[in-house]
């Protein structure tokens, strides 16, 4: 009786129990790489504004505090976007007549808002409160990166929960001093867990990882 | 329309469902079936017009379907991305505006003509909530089912959009070019062919616009007709005191109340008032503490008559008797016979009697507003003979501008259109080709005006035969004012600019005085700066300053009217009415507790609303008694045919136990032709057969079924079952059984304050295997309800200020006879004794927020969890729809999305949203939350202020819309909060505690105060 | 089972006369088997079970396209009685494939010869009835797209599964459950697959049976590693066969219902498996082997025995019933007392008393050795137990449910059609699956038998 498969096989089948496994480890970490990767997070994407409005230049060179454009910043879960009047105070003086600010002063003649696109998003049934972060230590540059340092904004971290549940879990490692909160650049101390240690009691942080934290 | 027409209708009703279901076809095969004759097509072939409102409810529902499969294949690859979204600022931010921050404005809302100070939550510009004012006198703080429904009335995308013309699109431009022409001819002939009609109308400034009208066009006339006005008492008071006046009743006085078939907690002017003002008086905190008694004697079920600590079956049509009786044995002269009517026992009147006597000036009597005149004279004569007017009862000038007799007025009008006198009509905010009575020929009298013109909220079936149809302004959108029950008025400002650049009446009649630009705002504010500079005001010498403060209060100050001194006489009166045979069968037709007068058909959640006591949804019936339902061979869900001299309907009949023999009432303001997706065809039309000589009271009525039926839907399930002679309620019986109501007579609880408590083995903790994660009354918070059943009256407001609050989906009909309904917050209604004449009890149900809770352990990811402050959490987000914690919830108090509900296709219903709730999607399992997002927002506040949250800071939806405060919320940790010494109340208990749930909403026991004298 | 010693054998003898009809050799043996599978073309009757099944496997894609697009409101659920048929297709489904479990690892380890000729279909049972009752958890959540977040894995949220919940148990329990089966399904396979390969003619069924069969080649040490593994897997599947439908009967005496919350559950719960499992084997082997006249293989003594053992399961299952109702009323918790009187009395007492007939009284014919031999009768006894089973689930979901503790929940449960057409859909799945297995695999195990035949020789020498 002739054989059925030639002797080869004996190696293709061995090397395709090996192969198996690997196809499904492969699959799996594929899955994950995608998750992780700034196409599926956006983070750190700089995306196309309308004006290339840079933090870098406004807080850093000019010193303009973060609350003079997010006004509501220490008052309401939302921190403000500065409407275009607020451009319009200064760059009703400064560089008048830059190509780059047109679509701003369009915008004041017209009446029609600036349409930027949206850095930080959140999905609808997460309800984050810039106010009560500010409050108790948390930067802004803690979520949003070294603002002082983008020429261009991007969104510095995933937002996943599980990251907003590390901090929440940990928070000695991200509080900050209040006076420092609104640093456009900070590095933290290098007795940065002993100070946050120190800072949860004065502030009287309650790590918080109740799901109607964030969940309603 | 025909008798035919209107049983055509409940096909209709159920075939406009937001949801289709077997249910549905089930429903037409039987139809079909019975009624598949030439006669029954026939009959329905006039309805088709009106068919086609419905199949765009269909369509609709057809992509609510297609949003379901797509939402599910969109699931199938459920790793999506979030989506890449703009960000808009503004260009010039308003001052007062701080994304994220809800600003909260004074208003007032009409309702009936009269004001409901209202406190409106506004998100960016968009109301999206109406609470109570607690400075208005009419409020307190507390609203009803209208007040919280209004703001979806105001998105509802049935509304009149723009004007039309012959039913083609127009301008308002083209509008005031075409009344222009109209009126030139009318100003030369001194507005002869003039005629206005409007609802009751109490605002000052239209009042005075439209006197400045007719002095414009001295034989213009003014009409006003209000389907479910005040006619009666306006008449009552007119025979008893020779003048047109207002009673206003001072509830918080009144020890002893005697309601003769009176619902004065609900639709009255100052329902509201009244209700918190008796509740006040039977608070009882301790057990001296003493409680008001009241005497109800009502046809048919009211949620007045729910707290009864006496009810009397009595038919509407033997009241007078009863009233003269009563004035009688009283004292009061030429009062008539002092026997008693047939079915009152002479104990049960002496009873009263004496404990008004015993109480004087501490009593009152009052009387329903569907009561002829007469026996409101004989209630203000009986209240002067027992010294209570001017101490529980008080007389001030008519809260209306222009009080007049408007059925009168009504029948003037249409005599006048019949005659040909009228060629010009304005209708303002009316619907008399619906609302006015069968022998009022409306229609046919309004097809002789050669110009007609129809101010409206919707395009209505008055709009329908209109040559213009102006989009009128919601009183959330236009300026104007209003007066409340006792005559303190309101600005009405608006929150939000006209969505479809809707005019208020007061806006249309300045056009019509050819003021084409007169902004609303100006005529107000002029109007009551004129008042001031009159002297009518004590506006002080800046009148700005007293213009913003009445804004900010809305209330103008010093216009509540001063009591006026007057004196009642019976000499009046008509002779007695013969009474009615001991087996002849009255209809009683009243405003809906829904729709009222039917001016809400389109408010999907008023629909919706389970109505106290029959639970009826998408319906109104005829409510007849277990026994006479039986003595006519009736059972529930028969269609019977109505005949009142010579004009019939068809009803369906629902067994309502408590209603009183021989007596069936059918709520007025379903049955609409042209009202929109969802009020269009709900119901039956009682209009058909009102008439103007007797339009509440209707004897003489002949009732014969049909053979055919109509499926009714109600939210909680009573089976009927025979028990040793008796009617019985399963449900009841078996909610006694288990003590879930808990009552007792004031007797009881002053000898055993404890008698509500569960034995102390059934409230220990049990021991338990799992540790107990956290010790909850070591927290700084501890959420707890309390819910007290001795005031709470069922009247559903809580229901509907949920739906507001928690962005709660509408379901249809069919879907709650599924069992789908998807109220957060429930009335149940349990009845005690023979049903032929039971007790009714109403218990508020929610989720108890059990510490315990059975849901939590069983959810395999966890989306329903518990919080170190005492709240039972469901995650929206998280959950997976398993449905096992509605499953293991013994309070079935969980709601789920079998299907996509919540409406993700109606872009007008979007601003509706409250910002702060998530809108559930399909799948998803929902619940009461103590309205979680109110009590983050305070805790946030609290943080920042580095203290914690005060008593009464956070109010839940329902807690804060009550009008007689049952529902207490608060932090149980406190010793000091309200709520933690409701719980320590004796009477308090929990419900099915010997599950060992702990629940966190506790109820305090309900009182009875019977009178002694009165047996049984 | 390599080494056997005398006083097993001696009994051997008695029984080995009667699990294989005498006269049969190693050859007449695997002919018998592998040509039906190996003879083509394939018979019209086999052809149109087929098409029957597969018109009811399109019934069930319809039902679950609809379910999947609109919502599980299209089935009749509702608040109170939030789970309908689609659990109680489950748990029937759980239930049917305990028989194959048993018969393949426990009866192995019991060296019961009679399961030679039936394990090998059993399994293939078990397989199948486990493949349809996994859809239904799948098919009854509200949101099935998320079903992987009742697996434990490293999420982006940062959160798991909770762990108390029955339902993440079931996770567990089911797919090991599948997956045991599964593995001890095909190492039985191997090697009569290398029979087929063997003995197959065309060159393309040599080769797709040389790839399945794994390059078995039965030597001695192929045959020494066959054996220890089928018997680890026994050892691995039989504590399988208690704790599945024990980890299912959570999902109920975990909740707090009445009618739910008992700890009889495990045990009746395995019975009324075993007892509805093999009714299903007989639902199978007694048409199989009247149209492959498989008389020989399947005998009258594998009919008697199932009889037997469904009348056992049955009077466990009996009993759990009335210490149901009796703790009911003995309890004297009210909820109970009235849960007990509502299945007996209330809208669904039909239902309750149909079942109570299906699984006590119906059964009790099984007490007749007759009857147990009785081909034709003992199938339609397994057909009503089956019918009975799957009402007992129905009574237990739906009566505990629709009227609970307060009166104000009360409510109804009206199946759709969408009810329906998923559970016949179901059933079109299952027999899909298994006309196919028939057709292509050989139903019964020829190695094994002829490890029978071997031994039934060795005996008979033994003996003389």
């Amino acid at each position: 009786m002739p054989q059925v498969f030639h002797r080869s096989m004996n190696t293709i089948s061995r090397v395709s129990i090996v192969g198996l496994v690997m196809l499904i480890g492969g699959f799996f970490y594929f899955c994950w790489a995608v998750n992780m990767s700034p196409y599926y997070t956006r983070a750190k994407l700089q995306l196309i504004q309308p004006v290339p409005f840079s933090h870098k230049h406004h807080t850093m060179d000019d010193g303009i505090d973060c609350r003079y454009c997010h006004t509501s910043v220490e008052n309401s879960s939302f921190a403000g976007l500065p409407p275009t009047e607020t451009c319009m105070t200064c760059h009703s003086q400064i560089w008048t007549n830059s190509v780059m600010l047109e679509p701003v002063r369009a915008s004041y003649a017209t009446g029609q808002s600036l349409e930027w696109a949206r850095v930080n998003a959140l999905p609808d049934f997460v309800y984050f409160n810039h106010s009560i972060h500010v409050h108790k230590g948390i930067g802004c540059t803690t979520c949003h990166g070294q603002l002082g340092e983008m020429p261009i904004t991007w969104k510095q971290n995933t937002l996943y929960m599980r990251w907003c549940i590390n901090c929440h879990k940990h928070p000695e490692q991200f509080v900050r001093k209040r006076e420092d909160v609104f640093k456009p650049v900070y590095n933290p101390p290098k007795d940065q867990i002993a100070m946050g240690r120190r800072l949860i009691k004065e502030y009287k942080i309650r790590s918080l990882i109740t799901c109607d934290t964030c969940h309603r | 329309m025909s008798d035919l027409k209107s049983q055509a209708t409940s096909p209709d009703l159920v075939n406009i469902n937001p949801e289709p279901d077997s249910a549905r076809q089930r429903f037409w095969r039987s139809v079909e079936e019975r009624e598949g004759t030439a006669a029954f097509l026939e009959a329905v072939a006039p309805e088709f017009p009106q068919g086609e409102v419905p199949k765009t409810a269909l369509n609709r529902r057809d992509l609510l379907k297609l949003m379901g499969a797509s939402a599910g294949l969109a699931g199938i690859t459920a790793c999506t991305k979030l989506p890449a979204q703009k960000i808009v600022p503004y260009v010039r931010q308003p001052e007062e505006f701080v994304p994220g921050i809800p600003l909260f404005f004074a208003t007032a809302m009409p309702f009936n003509g009269v004001g409901r100070g209202l406190l409106v939550e506004s998100h960016l510009g968009r109301p999206t909530k109406a609470e109570g004012n607690p400075g208005h006198p009419g409020s307190l703080g507390a609203t009803d089912v209208f007040g919280q429904a209004s703001v979806l009335t105001l998105y509802s995308p049935d509304r009149a959009q723009i004007p039309t013309h012959l039913g083609k699109v127009a301008t308002w431009e083209e509008f005031i070019e075409d009344l222009g022409d109209h009126l030139v001819d009318e100003r030369s002939s001194g507005g002869k062919g003039l005629r206005i009609l409007t609802g009751t109308i109490t605002s000052p400034t239209l009042a005075d616009q439209i006197q400045g009208l007719l002095t414009d066009f001295p034989q213009a006339h003014w009409h006003q007709y209000e389907p479910c006005g005040r006619d009666a008492a306006r008449e009552g008071a007119r025979l008893a005191f020779g003048q047109y006046v207002t009673a206003v009743y001072r509830l918080d006085k009144a020890d002893v109340v005697v309601s003769l078939d009176s619902d004065f907690m609900f639709g009255e002017p100052g329902s509201i008032r009244y209700a918190r003002d008796f509740a006040d008086c039977r608070r009882l905190t301790y057990p001296g503490a003493t409680s008001n008694r009241l005497y109800a004697a009502e046809s048919t079920p009211t949620i007045t008559g729910s707290l009864a600590d006496h009810r009397l079956q009595v038919r509407s049509s033997a009241v007078e008797a009863l009233a003269r009786a009563l004035a009688a044995a009283v004292g009061v002269a030429g009062s008539g016979s002092a026997e008693p009517p047939a079915g009152v026992s002479a104990d049960w009147l002496a009873g009263v009697v004496n404990d008004l006597k015993a109480h004087r000036g501490t009593g009152l009597v009052v009387t329903g507003d569907h009561q002829p005149p007469a026996v409101h004279a004989l209630v203000h004569a009986i209240n002067q003979a027992l010294g209570n007017a001017g101490q529980t009862v008080v007389y001030t000038a008519p809260v209306e501008a222009n009080a007049i007799d408007e059925m009168k007025s009504l029948k003037d009008l249409v005599a006048a259109m019949d005659a040909g006198q009228v060629r010009t009509l304005i209708l303002m905010g009316v619907n008399p080709v619906y609302s006015a009575p069968a022998d009022v020929p409306f229609l046919a009298a309004m097809q002789k005006v050669d110009f007609r013109v129809h101010l409206g909220l919707f395009v209505d079936e008055t709009a329908a035969q209109c040559h213009w149809q102006v989009p009128e302004a919601h009183y959330l959108e236009a300026w104007g004012d209003v007066r409340a029950y006792d005559g303190t008025a309101s600005v009405i400002q608006p929150l939000i600019a006209p969505i479809y650049n809707g005019k208020s009446a007061l806006e249309m009649v300045a056009v019509l005085r050819g003021q084409t630009y007169a902004s609303g705002h100006d005529l107000v504010r002029d109007y009551w700066q004129r008042q001031a500079s009159g002297g009518h005001l004590n506006a002080g010498a800046n009148f700005e300053d007293f213009w913003e403060t009445s804004l900010n209060n809305g209330t103008i100050e010093g216009t509540t009217f001063p009591v006026k001194q007057v004196s009642a006489s019976v000499g009046a009166i008509p002779a007695a009415p013969r009474p009615l045979a001991s087996d002849a069968v009255e209809l009683v037709l009243r405003p809906s507790t829904s729709l009222w007068d039917g001016s809400f058909a389109h408010n999907a959640w008023l629909l919706e609303l389970p109505q106290p006591f029959t639970k009826l949804t998408w319906d109104n019936a005829l409510l007849v008694s277990p026994g006479t339902a039986a003595r006519l061979g009736f059972k529930r869900e028969d269609m019977v045919k109505v005949q009142v001299d010579g004009r019939e309907i068809t009803a369906p009949v629902f067994i309502l136990p408590g209603q009183t023999p021989n007596s069936i009432t059918l709520h007025l303001g379903y049955g609409r032709t042209v009202a929109g997706g969802a009020g269009t065809g709900v119901g039956v039309n009682a209009y058909l057969i009102r008439t103007s000589a007797t339009p509440w009271i209707l004897t003489g009525v002949q009732f014969s079924k049909t053979g055919t039926t109509h499926h009714l839907v109600t939210t909680q399930n009573n089976h009927l079952i025979e028990q040793n002679g008796q009617l019985h309620e399963e449900e009841s019986d078996a909610a006694f059984d288990r003590r879930v109501v808990r009552v007792g007579t004031l007797d009881d609880y002053r000898r055993n304050p404890a008698f509500a408590q569960d034995p102390p083995e059934v409230n220990t903790e049990a021991p338990s295997l799992y540790p107990n994660y956290y010790d909850y009354t070591k927290q700084q918070y501890s959420w707890g309800m309390s819910i007290d059943l001795n005031t709470c009256i069922g009247c559903n407001a809580c229901i509907i200020a949920c739906y507001a609050e928690n962005n709660i989906a509408v379901v249809g009909k069919d879907e709650v006879d599924n069992g789908r309904d998807m109220q957060w917050i429930r009335v149940d209604t349990y009845f005690r004794g023979d049903l032929e004449n039971p007790e009714a009890y109403n218990e508020v149900l929610l989720c108890q927020q059990c510490e315990n809770a059975p849901c939590e352990y069983v959810c395999p990811v966890g989306a329903t969890v518990h919080s170190p402050e005492g709240l039972n959490l469901m995650v929206y987000n998280r959950c997976v729809g398993t449905r096992y914690c509605s499953n293991n919830c013994p309070y079935k108090v969980r709601r789920f999305n079998f299907k996509l509900y919540s409406d993700f296709q109606t872009p007008s219903l979007f601003p509706l949203r409250n910002p702060d709730v998530t809108v559930r999607s399909r799948g998803v399992m929902e619940k009461c939350s103590y309205c979680l997002q109110r009590i983050m927002e305070a805790k946030i506040v609290a943080e920042r202020e580095s203290r914690s949250v005060r008593d009464g800071e956070v109010q839940t939806a329902c807690q804060q819309t009550c009008p007689t405060r049952a529902i207490i919320f608060g932090n149980m940790n406190d010793p000091s909060s309200a709520v933690k010494k409701l719980k320590q109340q004796p009477r308090d208990y929990g419900l099915l505690r010997d599950l060992n749930t702990r629940p966190h909403t506790t109820y305090l026991a309900r009182l009875k105060n019977p009178n002694p004298e009165i047996k049984g | 089972m390599a080494e056997n010693d005398d006083n097993l054998t001696s009994t051997a003898v008695v029984e080995t006369e009667e699990v294989l009809a005498p006269g049969h050799t190693y050859r007449s043996v695997s002919d018998r088997i592998s040509d039906m599978v190996l003879t083509w073309p394939v018979g019209y009757k086999w052809a149109a079970g087929l098409a029957l099944a597969v018109a009811m496997l399109i019934v069930l894609h319809l039902a679950l396209a609809v379910v999947f697009t609109i919502g599980v409101g299209v089935w009749g659920i509702n608040i109170p009685v939030g789970w309908g048929f689609a659990i109680t297709n489950f748990v029937w489904w759980i239930g049917i494939g305990h028989a194959g479990t048993l018969i393949s690892a426990f009866l192995l380890l019991m060296r019961q010869k009679w399961r030679t000729s039936i394990n090998r279909f059993a399994e293939a049972m078990t397989i199948f009835a486990v493949a349809c009752a996994g859809l239904f958890p799948l098919a009854h959540m509200g949101r099935p797209w998320l079903f992987y977040w009742l697996l434990p894995y490293p999420d982006t949220m940062g959160v798991w599964p909770q762990f108390r919940s029955p339902l993440v148990w079931d996770v567990f329990a089911v797919s090991t459950y599948l997956t045991v089966s599964l593995v001890f399904w095909y190492t039985g396979l191997i090697p009569d697959l290398a029979t087929l390969r063997d003995r197959a003619k065309k060159r393309a069924t040599k080769i797709i049976y040389g790839i399945v069969s794994l390059g078995w080649r039965g030597s001695a040490e192929h045959w020494k590693r066959y054996e220890m593994c089928s018997l680890l897997l026994a050892g691995l599947s039989t504590p399988l066969v208690v704790s599945v439908h024990t980890v299912v009967s959570f999902d109920f005496t975990i909740a707090i219902l009445p009618g739910w919350h008992s700890t009889i559950f495990p045990p009746y719960f395995v019975a009324g498996a075993i007892y509805s499992g093999f009714a299903m084997v007989l639902t199978l082997a007694i048409p199989l082997r009247r149209y492959y006249h498989l008389e020989d293989f399947v005998t009258m003594k594998h009919l008697d025995f199932m009889g037997k053992v469904m009348l056992a399961t049955g009077l466990v299952v009996a009993y759990s019933y009335v210490m149901e109702a009796f703790m009911a009323f003995y309890s004297g918790s009210p909820y109970d007392r009235y849960m007990m009187m509502n299945r007996m009395t209330g809208p669904y007492a039909k239902v309750f008393w149909t079942l109570i007939f299906c699984n006590l009284v119906g059964p009790q014919a099984l007490w007749f050795s007759k009857i147990r031999r009785h081909p034709w009768v003992l199938f339609a006894v397994s057909l009503v137990v089956q019918t009975g089973m799957w009402l007992e689930r129905l009574v237990i979901i739906i009566t505990s449910l629709h009227r609970d503790f307060l009166p104000s929940n009360w409510g109804m449960f009206y199946p759709t059609r969408w009810d329906y057409m998923t559970f016949i859909g179901t059933l079109g799945l299952f027999f899909t699956l298994f006309y196919l297995f028939i057709r292509f695999l050989p139903m019964i195990a020829i190695h094994e038998l002829r490890d029978l035949v071997h031994k039934t020789e060795h005996e008979k020498a033994a003996a003389h």
